[in-house]
């Protein structure tokens, strides 16, 4: 496959997604750079690193399917499979576990009624126990998508699920 | 590049500066134990089985990765690195199921090996392992995950020796895995090639796994049966109830013309030979029209009555004999010695898949010009023009692309389609159709122009300033089109050339005259030198051509017809009505569209179960040895000895056997399945010494050498099975080029295999199913 | 957004304008933002490197190497283009400092990635963030847009004939990804596995072009080294250690928080008198001081000098300078265990002796952990975590192995008292003879 030839018709993504994506593959000297960022904003969009979205990238940047998924297995933050529309992670690594991570995960299965690597059953939530997120010094830390939420406490953490709570529910 | 002296082990060692310093251990003689280094394949260092200690190194340091440097002074077995190798293989085996008294790979396990040697004899580990299924990824290929060490060799050799990128590898850390391109399943060439590079037994094959125990087998390195390339594969085989049963094919043996490559059809296309219907009795028809089984006595004298009948009544010029691209050489050469001094008549011919008999012509006196298949591995510069290797020639493509790879060469391709092969190329000409003749035409001349195709002046220039180029074409080259090539060719300073033809002995069949109108080592017959003497009664003028057979028959003008190993019937669509008034003899493995037709069918052995030689393509001379053995079958050599001697034709006088010194390597005598020695019977029963035998293949060999120009080759070498050059043009140009074009390619893929390939169960299923899917493959 | 913290102990270079708004181009600029640019692009190539040797500023990333020497191994002429390469993975637990640089000071980082450009003759820099920090990448592609626009990035910057184009670029989740040949492959859109060294990426590295790997606190000083003079900068510090460094203090401490220190500065001061002490009058009992990978020191070893060498000399290192405080109520067991599962869970599993040894180990200390350990276990996992040592392929495999062998060499008596004390601890005589007594 030429590297030229990579024009989507039929692209699976938004207007500005599939704008800002035919621009990131000319800003590396190699086309293949644009993989990752180009993956996980896909999964911004779409929820997840489905076959669709695997196919459509795999041909964006001239590779094969197979290869695009060699590396979406690789990165932790890729998941093929679709999250809560808010993924709590909550770190226990070593930083955080001095300070109540473990506890604190413990809060949140017990809060959001599931355990690791689950969904609430409405789709709003779903929990991850994760490695250190590089907010060790405001332990205990969770991510909610990106959003970090520091020095937590329970209490705290229920009002940051109260917020989100209601976000889910505006929109 | 500058030599680079080194200490390996208190040895002294000089080796090419460059070279990785596992290499140069091996150069000493020290094996240095790896499971991802591959010699070819990308460096990994990912196994640390290598290790080795360099002085002045702080650490251990892998031998794969290392490159020599001067005055280097290496250790390569103190207890500290049989201690990190033992370290290493304790690791692995903390996770690896114990399996292996059922694993396939028992015995031929380099993990069973490494662990037998550095291996710790009690392991500390007591944690749960991690269990996964087996899984089918292919019709042919099995994935045992738990067995798999991850030394990325399948990966590699997939991806970069054979350009398909079929596999790859998943997750991370210990959750990582080899993984299908497919997902669940492999959409491949299905070449086998990562089962046979893996150390272990996590991939496996169909048509093996489970089957037996590498030392039940007996291991027969002989030449595949199917495509023109000739690539050496090692049969594995087993005592079965009716011979000796082929029960794998792989390349374990790495010293064949295709290095490390071995293709679908010579790794599992071996089970036509224990098919079903197999014909293991002769057949003669009866009044009703319909077969009964006969003894070999029947059919065999009534084969020769027949054959004698219409000679002595209806001249010579009434029989026609049709000979085979898959017998060996020697049963060609005798086929058509048979032919022109026993039935008297040039009426021989065979199937034709390439102008060999243009191209001999057209390079004749320049026999060292002929190119070796071996030459596509190392030529700097290549130029192919037609045909799709990939499919139909696929040693000749892996050496394209490993040239390429390894070596740089340049890769000039000339093609009406968008082959594979463009990936490796440094140049494409795509050419409308049909437009090879205009294309050579362009190459020769200095029009500025050819059908508006950008770049192709280029193309040609860059050609022209090739000192060394390696000419390969296609039979889309046919005549005239291939003298315009061969004399473009000869225009640069050092051009070699190889003509591509489709079956295993398929220019053997045109080196040993299955020709009407040209005698072995295309001698005009009406110019036959030494043959005149050689053959008694020899027919000076041009027999009928295959065509011109059929034409005969249908005019009630052949009376008997005579067919060995082929299926013209089915290839030119011969009405069998025109056949009614011929007796047909037909020696064959199965009951082909040819056969139903015949009178008398003998079941004949195949390649895998006979000795002889072939030539491929190129014209590598290579030997075939005994590996199967069907009880009831017979050599195609055998059966025309006996037809003959039952004509009343001397066997001494067809065969030259008995005459000198000749080893009788027991082809023939059934040694390695140690059933009844029928030759040493037949022989003895004809008060003849059962030393050496008229079915013995050497001795025709010996006639070959002696007869055909080019033939005479290096014994000693070829008898060790290696490949050895034959250079067969030095004969003068025929005089008369008014031949027709009797070319017909096979048009086999990857998957079929003319006529045989239909009854490789294995074949057939993959064709199926990659008919369903076609394949799709991008370049990395 | 995450606390600042202050300490009057604290000489602030880098960290100088945080809090001050200086993600901003003006502000930035007004707080004496780009200036070394101009004063690089003006003296030349030379006297950067030679200003940076001067510094004695060794690698932020954890290895310590000299920043000014790495420089100077990118060949002057280069067929293919040169790289500058910031890695911003920040992945060591334990590890927080980057995230700061990046939140406040984004410019400084661009401003120091130009002039390593300028000093090895590249003309393309990439900032390399590691997926988590989202917003973080978001504040440092308007920063770099700003420049855009304001030509401080392009062509012809300053009007002095200088080009240079950067880019930030987003990772996806691996800490193996912020090993520096890894890094390449990660952005060049692959999978996170290092590459074969030699050649090392200041002769090979991204796309096959010499290029220069920094930590982006590493780069964010360069700047500042330039601003007050390299001789200068060392003298902030200790003998070949120059400058100052970001201490990120976390775990059992009253004021956890980045403070910014001077090399060499005392271990036990900065846990005790910076960070405010233990809490709840507990006593200490260890100390992580570099980040995860780093061995663990004991509480009576903590009286030294935070700098490379000192480390080195206790046994440990300064890695990222990553600060993780134990009080005596923390069990090492559980405190292995969680640092193994990390490494367990960020193997690239590219090779034998990392791949399986991370995932025995984490097995073998489940096991222990949930009680039904042996002592032999003990002896085994200190054997693997040997084996291991030295033999990997890259680094990973050592930063796991060092801290279990630190755990089970300085607290062997702590995994034995736990076979004891632990309720649920085995009387099963099947598993002794298993694995032994
Ligand atoms: C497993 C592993 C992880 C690493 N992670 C990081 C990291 O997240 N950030 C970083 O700057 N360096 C990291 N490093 C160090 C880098 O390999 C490299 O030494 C560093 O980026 C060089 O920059 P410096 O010289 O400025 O320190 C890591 C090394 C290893 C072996
Ligand atoms: S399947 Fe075999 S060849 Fe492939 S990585 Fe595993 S052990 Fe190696
Ligand atoms: S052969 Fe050297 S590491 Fe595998």
């Amino acid at each position: 496959m030429s590297p030229e030839m990579n024009s989507v018709p039929n692209t699976i993504f938004s207007p500005e997604l599939a704008a800002r994506f035919d621009k990131l593959v000319t800003l590396y000297p190699a086309r293949r750079s644009a993989l990752i960022p180009m993956l996980l904003y896909a999964q911004d969009e779409v929820g997840a690193v489905n076959d669709a979205v695997i196919a459509e990238i795999a041909q964006r940047i001239g590779i094969t399917e197979l290869d695009v998924r060699n590396v979406i297995s690789y990165y932790s933050l890729l998941h093929t499979k679709p999250h809560g529309k808010f993924h709590v992670q909550v770190c226990t690594n070593i930083s955080c576990m001095l300070r109540g991570g473990n506890e604190m995960l413990a809060h949140c299965k017990e809060k959001l009624g599931i355990g690791n690597k689950e969904t609430t059953p409405d789709g709003i939530f779903s929990l991850e126990e994760v490695e250190c997120i590089g907010a060790c010094c405001w332990a205990p830390a969770v991510q909610v998508n990106y959003d970090f939420h520091d020095n937590l406490t329970t209490e705290k953490m229920d009002a940051v699920f109260e917020n989100y709570r209601q976000k889910a529910g505006k929109s | 590049m500058a030599d680079v002296n080194l200490t390996v082990d208190g040895k002294k060692v000089t080796v090419p500066a460059g070279t990785l310093l596992i290499e140069a251990c091996r150069a000493a003689g020290i094996e240095v134990p790896a499971f991802c280094y591959y010699p070819g394949l990308s460096l990994c260092g990912a196994c640390r089985m290598c290790m080795v200690r360099i002085e002045k190194m702080p650490k251990l340091q892998t031998a794969c990765t290392t490159p020599v440097a001067e005055g280097m002074t290496v250790h390569t077995e103190t207890p500290e690195i049989a201690q990190a190798r033992k370290a290493t293989v304790e690791l692995l085996l903390g996770n690896h199921p114990l399996d292996c008294p059922v694993c396939d790979a028992g015995g031929e396990c380099e993990l069973q090996d490494m662990t037998f040697k550095y291996g710790a004899p009690t392991s500390q580990y007591v944690e749960i392992k991690q269990h996964r299924e087996e899984q089918q990824w292919s019709p042919v290929v099995y994935f045992d995950r738990p067995r798999c060490i991850m030394c990325y060799r399948c990966v590699r050799v997939c991806g970069e020796g054979m350009d398909v990128w079929a596999l790859g590898v998943q997750n991370r850390g210990a959750g990582s895995v080899i993984a299908p391109n497919r997902q669940d399943h492999l959409d491949c060439e299905e070449c086998g090639m990562c089962i046979d590079i893996c150390p272990v037994g996590a991939l496996t094959s169909d048509t093996y796994r489970y089957k037996t125990r590498p030392w039940e087998m007996n291991h027969v390195a002989t030449v595949c049966t199917h495509c023109g390339d000739g690539c050496k594969t090692t049969l594995g085989v087993r005592r079965a109830d009716d011979g000796m049963e082929i029960v794998r094919g792989d390349n374990r043996d790495k010293s064949g013309i295709n290095e490390d490559f071995l293709c679908i059809k010579g790794r599992y296309a071996f089970d036509f030979a224990n098919h079903p219907d197999r014909l293991t009795k002769p057949l003669i028809r009866q009044a009703d029209r319909s077969f009964a089984t006969a003894t070999w006595e029947q059919a065999l004298e009534l084969a020769a009555k027949k054959l004698k009948e219409v000679r002595d009544t209806k001249g010579p010029d009434a029989i026609g004999v049709i000979g085979s691209n898959r017998t060996t050489n020697e049963e060609n050469y005798l086929l058509q010695k048979f032919a022109r001094t026993v039935l008297g008549t040039n009426n021989i011919d065979h199937h034709r898949t390439a102008d060999y008999v243009s191209f001999v012509r057209a390079l004749a006196g320049k026999a060292d010009r002929a190119a070796s298949l071996r030459d596509a591995g190392t030529a700097p510069a290549i130029l192919l023009l037609g045909n799709d290797p990939t499919e139909q020639h696929p040693a000749l493509a892996w050496a394209l692309r490993t040239n390429v790879r390894l070596n740089k060469a340049k890769l000039f391709l000339v093609n009406t389609s968008d082959i594979k092969l463009r990936r490796q190329a440094k140049a494409f000409l795509h050419i409308p159709e049909g437009g090879y003749a205009d294309a050579v035409r362009f190459l020769g001349s200095n029009d500025a122009d050819f059908h508006g195709i950008e770049g192709a002046a280029d193309f040609r220039d860059a050609l022209r300033a090739e000192p060394k180029l390696l000419i390969l074409f296609g039979s889309e080259f046919r005549g005239h089109d291939i003298d315009a090539l061969v004399s473009f060719g000869l225009s640069l300073p050092d051009a070699r050339f190889a003509c591509l033809a489709d079956y295993a002995n398929s220019r053997g069949a045109a080196d040993m005259g299955l020709l009407p109108d040209l005698l072995p080592g295309y001698r005009p017959v009406a110019a036959p030198g030494p043959f005149a003497e050689e053959y008694p009664n020899l027919p000076q003028k041009p027999g009928k051509d295959l065509i011109e057979m059929f034409d005969a028959a249908e005019r009630g003008e052949l009376g008997a017809l005579y067919v060995v190993g082929a299926n013209p019937v089915e290839r030119y669509n011969v009405d069998p009505a025109s056949l009614k008034n011929t007796f047909v003899i037909v020696q064959e493995m199965f009951l082909t569209e040819t056969a139903q037709i015949a009178d008398v069918v003998l079941p004949a052995a195949n390649l895998y179960e006979k000795g002889g030689s072939v030539t491929n393509s190129y014209g590598d001379l290579q030997l075939v040895k005994k590996a199967g053995d069907r009880a009831g079958v017979r050599s195609d050599l055998e059966l025309i000895v006996r037809i003959a001697d039952r004509m009343g034709a001397k066997p001494q006088q067809l065969v030259p056997f008995g005459r000198g010194l000749r080893a009788d390597t027991g082809q023939s005598r059934g040694a390695q399945s140690g059933e009844a020695d029928r030759h040493s019977i037949w022989l003895a029963s004809r008060q003849i010494e059962p030393k050496v035998s008229p079915f013995d293949p050497y001795a025709v060999l010996d006639e070959i050498a002696r007869l055909v120009p080019g033939y005479d080759v290096e014994r000693m070498n070829l008898l060790a099975g290696n490949d050895v050059r034959t250079k067969l043009v030095s004969i003068e140009p025929a005089a008369s080029t008014t031949r027709r074009d009797l070319v017909l390619p096979a048009q086999d893929a990857l998957f079929t295999s003319g006529t045989l390939g239909r009854y490789s169960a294995k074949l057939a299923e993959v064709h199926e199913s990659h008919r369903k899917s076609p394949a799709e493959t991008a370049a990395d | 957004m995450p606390e600042l913290v202050s300490h009057p102990e604290e000489v602030k270079v880098i960290s100088r304008r945080w809090g001050q708004g200086a993600a901003d181009i003006d502000k930035y600029i007004e707080l004496g933002g780009y200036a070394a640019l101009r004063k690089c692009i003006e003296q030349g190539p030379e006297w950067v490197i030679n200003e940076m040797k001067t510094s004695g500023l060794r690698g932020r990333g954890g290895a310590g190497f000299p920043t000014g020497m790495k420089w100077s191994f990118v060949p002057k002429q280069s067929e293919k283009p040169k790289y500058v390469l910031v890695n911003g993975d920040e992945s060591e637990p334990g590890t927080c400092k980057d995230h700061l640089i990046f939140l406040h000071d984004p410019h400084s980082v661009i401003e120091g990635t130009m002039i390593a450009g300028l000093a090895i003759g590249a003309k393309v820099g990439f900032i390399y963030l590691r997926g988590e920090y989202r917003y973080l990448i978001e504040i440092m592609e308007r920063a770099l847009a700003q420049c855009y626009e304001r030509g401080i990035l392009g062509k012809n910057i300053f009007g002095t004939g200088f080009d240079f184009d950067a880019l930030s670029h987003t990772g996806a989740g691996a800490y193996e990804v912020g090993e520096e040949s890894a890094l390449m492959e990660s952005l060049e859109g692959k999978r996170g596995v290092p590459r074969i060294k030699p050649p090392f990426p200041a002769v090979v590295g991204l796309y096959g072009g010499p290029t220069v790997i920094n930590n982006a606190e590493t780069i964010a000083s360069v700047p500042f080294i330039i601003e007050m003079g390299g001789a200068a900068y060392a003298k902030l510090g200790t003998e070949r250690n120059g400058g100052t460094r970001l201490f990120g203090i976390s775990g059992k401490v009253n004021r956890p928080g980045v403070y910014e220190l001077p090399m060499g500065y005392n271990l036990k001061k900065m846990i005790y008198e910076v960070a405010g002490g233990i809490p709840n009058g507990k006593a200490l009992k260890a100390v992580v001081p570099g980040g995860a990978s780093c061995p663990i020191l004991r509480a009576d070893e903590i009286d030294v000098g935070m700098d490379f060498d000192q480390m080195g000399k206790a046994g440990t290192m300064l890695g990222s300078a990553g600060v993780v405080v134990l009080d005596e109520t923390v069990s090492i067991v559980e405190f292995a265990l969680r640092t193994i599962k990390f490494y367990q869970h960020e193997s690239c599993g590219w090779c034998i002796p990392c791949r399986e040894g991370t995932d025995w180990l984490k097995k073998t200390m489940t096991r222990f952990y949930e009680g039904y350990g042996t002592t032999k276990d003990i002896d085994n996992m200190r054997y693997l975590a040997e084996n291991m040592l030295g033999r990997t392929f890259c680094p990973l495999g050592d930063a796991a192995a060092m801290p279990m062998i630190g755990f089970f060499k300085k607290f062997r008596d702590e995994f034995e008292e736990y076979i004891r004390a632990n309720p649920s601890a085995p009387e099963s005589q099947a598993l002794v003879e298993l694995v032994g007594a």
